[in-house]
């Protein structure tokens, strides 16, 4: 029987289009499934992604019902390797800092750890508060009230978010931590980026984390944030893959590596990478996903940047090429 | 007599497949109703207890039904706030609904002129069939703004200042909070709890009705006297449908209640419910004993509604004694 469906399998791989199936991650969705459209029309192979969540994609793959898992989060090596597993990054993303305080307008504000932190734990109340207003001498800050607004569902944004907060500031550390969701000390919770937006806009003196995409696409207000070289950076393009450029990339690690608060000038602190994992006792599953993120890394940058995502930068991609390789999965 | 066994001899190998067949169809029907009754239940509950093992170990039942804290990242977990929300929500939705919807019921029966009940009770159907996740979106983008910016502050200033009552109406009028999502949630139970009490209004007898005008008796009498005492376990069972489907309501309540685990203190709180904690946080519960305590949650959920339902349904049973004389 076993066999026989073997012999079926490789019957209808070598003869049919590969059809790939992969679940997890939302973040990463509108270009995974961009991808996958432009890879079916050049390669005829068919790729089904679901995005039920990051926790749902982990645990998909643990069980191996799908050819890749999909994650927001690293997971730690040693997590990887008891359920035999491995990781790579695809493309990189941001969290950024909007606000809606009509005095101001769309005037970028320069925000650090600190203050971040401090509104964040319901410390810093006002927008006039004198901390603010000395990393922003030449900005008039009203006095106003400050709405404090996060995710009120479970998310990477909220990982990715939350972790920069516990690198820079050691209060977040030892009250909160971080987490896809977390107990938040103070505000309001929007469900999902439309609904934090959405609060944002209507909250005079509204703050509130988004995605970078989604920040883009709906021209928000963004806010500079001081990277660990004390430069106050805005999110872009580039700033972003700055950050990505100058972590310490660790094949041997699995490319365990969280993007905030990464060396470089031109850093944008508040970056993470999306990951995929495959499974390393079903090297011929796996190898159909690599057939797909092989393509993606060839040719799907432009695709990326379009949708606003960052793409990992070129020595990274070859790092990966190496790693599959090293495991067998290398398409 | 004669042509019933002239036929039955007729016909008699057709007899013994009809038999046949009546068996199979009452085995059938008998199987798939004590399943989907009693096992199927049972199955669910089961399988909710199996899951959530993880989390009976690590909290245990009291600690986890009194823990007021909702910590993903210390991994302590307890149900208290979820539960309270849910009650809460579920009560003051019932709460306003049932008078309105009442209303309505006698409006339609009793009231409105011919021409006009179709059209009455085809809209207040139509309230039924629209998805609750457009109630939710509707909710958050076009209620929550007006009761921020209007009714939240009007309420705030003239009950906020009056003493036990006022704390009611204390904090910052957000919109999302306690107040909004019972409401929207009112809205949305109220199209079946008005057309179960419409629908044994109408079963009023209307001997029952004219014998009482005859003997003088007022519409208000009429209604009062007679309809609402013989139709006491209709409303009743409308109550308790939407009691059920406001407890379990999850779309709507999700973009309305803010999903912050406290207890609220007053109807301007956001709050959570164990449907909202679910729904917001099912895909992203990363750890086992994370997923584990979102499952005992629901396996409280459905305990929860057990308990509610039989008390409802009990009450039930109480009001048909005390007003059916």
């Amino acid at each position: 029987m076993k066999k026989a469906l073997l012999a079926l399998t490789a019957l209808t791989g070598t003869t049919l289009a590969l059809e790939i199936t992969g679940a997890g991650a939302t973040f990463p969705y509108p270009l995974y499934s961009k991808w996958a459209f432009h890879f079916e029309k050049e390669t005829g192979n068919k790729v089904n992604y679901q995005a039920i969540g990051s926790g749902g994609g982990i645990r998909q793959i643990t069980n191996r019902t799908v050819d890749f898992g999909a994650s927001d989060a690293p997971l730690k090596p040693e997590e990887l390797r008891k359920n035999n597993l491995i990781q790579f990054p695809t493309v990189i993303g941001a969290v950024v800092i909007t606000y809606n305080v009509p005095e101001i307008g769309k005037t970028s504000l320069n925000l650090d750890g600190k203050a971040i932190c401090d509104i964040y734990l319901g410390k810093i109340k006002k927008w006039n508060d004198p901390y603010l207003k000395q990393l922003n001498p030449n900005v008039n800050l009203p006095d106003r009230n400050i709405v404090v607004v996060h995710r009120s569902d479970g998310s990477g944004t909220t990982w990715i978010f939350t972790n920069w907060l516990t690198k820079v500031c050691p209060e977040w550390k030892e009250k909160v931590g971080f987490g896809t969701s977390v107990k938040w000390p103070t505000g309001v919770g929007g469900k999902g980026n439309e609904g934090v937006t959405n609060y944002v806009k209507r909250s005079q003196g509204g703050i509130g984390y988004v995605e970078y995409i989604y920040a883009k696409q709906n021209n928000l207000p963004m806010a500079k944030i001081k990277n660990r070289e004390g430069v106050f950076v805005e999110p872009s393009l580039k700033t972003i893959q700055s950050a990505a450029s100058y972590a310490k990339w660790d094949k041997s690690k699995d490319f365990y590596q969280i993007l905030t608060d990464q060396p470089g000038k031109e850093s944008y602190p508040i970056a993470g990478a999306t990951f995929i994992l495959l499974a390393k006792d079903q090297p011929e599953r796996s190898k159909k996903a690599t057939t797909f993120f092989k393509w993606a890394y060839e040719k799907g940058d432009k695709y990326a940047e379009e949708l606003n995502y960052v793409p990992m930068p070129a020595n990274v991609k070859k790092l990966i090429f190496e790693y599959w390789k090293e495991h067998g999965v290398a398409p | 007599m004669e042509i019933v066994s002239s036929t039955q001899e007729k016909l008699s190998t057709v007899k013994t497949k009809g038999v046949f067949f009546e068996v199979l169809v009452k085995f059938a029907l008998g199987f798939w109703a004590l399943f989907i009754g009693l096992l199927f239940p049972l199955l669910i509950a089961l399988i909710l207890f199996y899951e959530s093992r993880l989390a009976i170990e690590k909290f245990g039942f009291i600690h986890f039904l009194t823990n007021a804290n909702w910590d993903p990242v210390n991994e302590d977990f307890g149900a208290l706030t979820m539960i309270v929300g849910t009650i809460i929500s579920t009560f003051l939705a019932v709460s306003i609904a049932t008078p309105i919807s009442i209303g309505i019921a006698i409006f339609i029966t009793e009231l409105a002129p011919k021409w006009l009940k179709p059209i009455v009770s085809g809209a207040i159907e139509l309230l039924a069939a629209i998805p609750s996740i457009i109630y939710g979106m509707w909710g958050f983008f076009v209620i929550t703004p007006i009761m921020a910016n209007k009714v939240e502050p009007w309420l705030q200033a003239t009950f906020g200042n009056l003493p036990l009552v006022g704390a009611l109406f204390s904090g910052v009028p957000t919109g999302v909070d306690v107040l909004t999502t019972s409401l929207v949630l009112s809205i949305m139970i109220i199209p079946f709890m008005a057309s179960v009490v419409r629908d044994s209004f109408n079963m009023v007898p209307s001997i029952m009705k004219e014998s009482a005008y005859g003997l003088g008796a007022t519409q208000w009498e009429v209604i009062r006297q007679v309809v609402i005492p013989y139709t006491a376990s209709g409303i009743a069972g409308g109550l308790i449908l939407s009691t059920g489907r406001a407890l379990g309501e999850t779309m709507a309540v999700t973009f309305l209640a803010g999903n912050n685990p406290q207890i609220p203190k007053s109807l301007f709180d956001s709050f959570t419910t164990i449907t909202v904690a679910l729904a917001n946080q099912f895909t992203e519960a990363d750890t086992d004993i994370y997923l584990s305590s979102l499952y005992y949650l629901s396996m409280l959920l459905f305990l929860v509604s057990f308990v509610m339902l039989s008390i409802a349904k009990f009450m039930v049973l109480r009001l048909e004694k005390r007003w059916k004389v």
